[in-house]
């Protein structure tokens, strides 16, 4: 099991108002598996994420990574993990500005202890399909571009897992549908994928679909057709 | 080793990538070490101005007097009051460079009221009889002539030399070298003495509340003996060859005239000896008074250099923290995000503060070339404290608030970060 969660709570304390925005989450998640947590906005959706991705702390319950419990973790240790063991893709890109897409894919080798980060970098560009881009500044590549930089970026410490938080969410259908078929193509190759999504079609692009409202799973199913991305349904075409 | 080069490769990129802000941190840095760097420096410069002034009249000078006199008041020589006790050869063995080490030249001097006659006119003035030294004693220029020599001095030649004013009034058709006037002591039984006119000062207006031009000067011998008849020296004037040695050479002096005079405790004085303290007392109040105000001025400088540093600073806070978030998110440690902005503080506080001195030098410099151009005495100075004081005040603003929030954000959870606004 790669991800274990028991009991997850998370509230926020507003001016002595809490807010309670996880209300006891439980989920599993095997090594390979390409889940999507869908739910309307401020059902709590990428706080759980945020959470299951060490981008924030749950308020109570459990949770194992691999086998560990996160709760002994130091701020280093979860440095590390966010370093090594996942990479995060969120909705606003977030690439450093002026920056080249090279340089903005070596930034997570740079907190690493890995070499030759130039040779890793590229070969991540190159696996989303940006080889040509290299030396362009993040600000002068389309949206989609942005995103599949993004994707690199997440990918190039060979994560066990991929968090993406609406990854399509600020894109135009067709980068999207370029966007889900890089993680798509992730997930066949073996690595463990979990993305947020309000959107029901993007979803559709998992194997498996949770759903969450106010705080609470409120369903769990597998999804008998996976709608396949045009990248990767010509790919399996060939 | 090569991590670290890494990091400060990345650091210069991202530096670089962020032009405006770099720029403007830099900016203000630079402004605020320039500025306090050139307005010292014009301190300085003024205050060499007006110590060039001084020394015109000449400096490190010492001067005896006869009779005793604490250090509140003036000896009683000043007041008129006739006090014989220094003689012909205590300025002898003054002179004794074995003795007194330090003093370049000396002059006795005694001075009287006299009427100066000339085939033209007359005039009532008054003379001072000195020595030949007296021009390296005190700075004198001459608008025509010469000053008379140590050997006229010595020899009592009958030689004189004009104020500016005595020489007007005597020869209104300025002819007056070699020409030969009379200086008529007043009563019945006074004497007459021809002169043969050598050299005539420069005008010098007013100075310690004299008239420098309304007087002459002959030699010393001619003067004591024959126009006043006294066998005393009303004032001896020294001068030491540099200012550190005024004091050692003030004690040297009293200690030769307490063994000349027989005297074993100093309370029995019968000479004081004094330098130019209360002159420089005054002068060091007003340039005090400047160097405060300067001062001032390079404070304010210095504050609106750190402001400007503070702002841009904190105005990028929330663009940081984000950008911290983001590192965060992809892995870096909180020591690895401090690191990080530490040195980048350095790098740029450390580059302005280069570039601010090397400003500030060269405006300075040029400064004290446009003076020295337009014929002032200004020196060229740059104090180290203050370069030193305005480095470390602008890199210490621009450290603490590059740092301070890269601190607090940096142990914010990654999603706080990125979500700052």
């Amino acid at each position: 099991m790669l991800l274990q969660l028991k009991d997850i709570t998370k509230e926020y304390q507003n001016s002595g108002v809490v807010t309670k925005v996880l209300r006891g989450v439980s989920l599993n998640v095997e090594e390979g598996e390409f889940l999507a947590i869908m739910g309307p906005s401020g059902s709590g959706k990428s706080t759980l994420m945020h959470i299951v991705g060490f981008l924030d702390r749950a308020s109570g319950g459990t949770y194992f990574f691999d086998g560990e419990d996160t709760k002994d973790f130091t701020d280093d240790e979860l440095a590390h993990i966010r370093n090594e063991r996942i990479g995060f893709v969120f909705q606003s890109f977030n690439l450093l500005a002026r920056t080249t897409v090279l340089d903005n894919v070596i930034l997570p080798l740079t907190y690493s202890k890995k070499t030759n980060h130039e040779k890793l970098a590229k070969d991540a560009l190159e696996a989303v399909g940006l080889s040509h881009r290299l030396n362009f500044m993040s600000n002068q590549i389309s949206g989609g571009q942005k995103q599949r930089v993004a994707i690199a970026r997440a990918l190039v410490c060979d994560p066990k897992v991929i968090f993406a938080d609406e990854p399509t969410g600020n894109l135009d259908s067709k980068s999207g549908d370029t966007v889900m078929g890089i993680l798509q193509k992730l997930n066949n190759e073996g690595r463990t994928v979990i993305l947020v999504t309000h959107d029901r079609s993007v979803a559709e692009h998992a194997k498996r679909i949770i759903t969450i409202k106010d705080g609470s799973i409120i369903s769990d199913e597998r999804v008998t057709h996976q709608k396949k991305s045009k990248v990767v349904a010509e790919e399996q075409d060939v | 080793m090569s991590s670290v080069y890494k990091n400060i490769n990345i650091i210069v990129k991202n530096l670089i990538s962020r032009k405006a802000r770099s720029f403007l941190t830099i900016l203000g840095i630079i402004i605020g070490v320039a500025g306090v760097i050139i307005i010292i420096s014009l301190g300085a410069g003024a205050q060499s101005l007006v110590l060039g002034q001084i020394t015109k009249l000449g400096t490190n000078l010492i001067g005896i007097l006869p009779g005793k006199s604490n250090d509140n008041g003036p000896p009683a020589a000043v007041f008129g009051v006739q006090v014989k006790t220094l003689i012909e050869n205590d300025l002898e063995m003054i002179k004794d460079t074995n003795r007194i080490p330090h003093i370049t030249d000396i002059a006795g001097f005694v001075r009287g009221n006299i009427t100066a006659i000339s085939q033209y006119d007359s005039i009532d003035t008054s003379f001072t009889a000195t020595d030949g030294s007296y021009p390296r004693v005190q700075n004198v220029e001459m608008e025509r002539g010469v000053f008379f020599s140590d050997e006229e001095g010595r020899a009592s030649a009958n030689v004189i030399v004009l104020g500016y004013d005595v020489a007007e009034a005597l020869f209104p058709n300025g002819n007056d070298l070699g020409q030969i006037i009379k200086l008529k002591t007043s009563g019945d039984d006074g004497v007459s003495i021809p002169f043969r006119v050598i050299g005539v000062q420069k005008k010098l207006g007013t100075v310690a509340f004299q008239n420098q031009d309304d007087q002459v000067f002959i030699p010393f011998k001619i003067g004591q003996k024959q126009i006043l008849g006294i066998d005393y020296i009303q004032f001896i004037r020294a001068k030491v060859d540099s200012d550190e040695n005024v004091k050692t050479t003030i004690e040297d002096i009293e200690q030769l005239l307490r063994e000349q005079h027989n005297i074993k405790n100093p309370e029995n004085d019968d000479f004081s000896v004094r330098d130019l303290a209360d002159a420089i007392k005054i002068l060091t109040s007003i340039t005090d008074a400047l160097r405060m105000f300067l001062g001032l001025m390079a404070g304010i400088s210095l504050i609106v250099g750190g402001i400007g540093i503070m702002n841009i600073m904190l105005v990028t806070v929330s663009e940081r923290t984000r950008e911290i978030g983001l590192r965060k998110a992809l892995g870096a440690t909180s020591k690895q995000i401090r690191n990080q902005f530490l040195i980048e503080a350095i790098l740029l506080t450390g580059l302005g503060g280069i570039l601010g001195i090397i400003l500030g030098v060269v405006v300075s410099y040029l400064i004290a070339l446009g003076a020295q151009y337009a014929g002032y005495d200004w020196s060229f100075v740059i104090s180290l404290s203050a370069v030193v004081l305005a480095v470390g005040v602008s890199v210490l603003t621009g450290i603490v608030f590059g740092l301070f929030p890269a601190l607090k954000a940096s142990r914010l959870d990654p999603i706080v970060a990125l979500r700052y606004e």
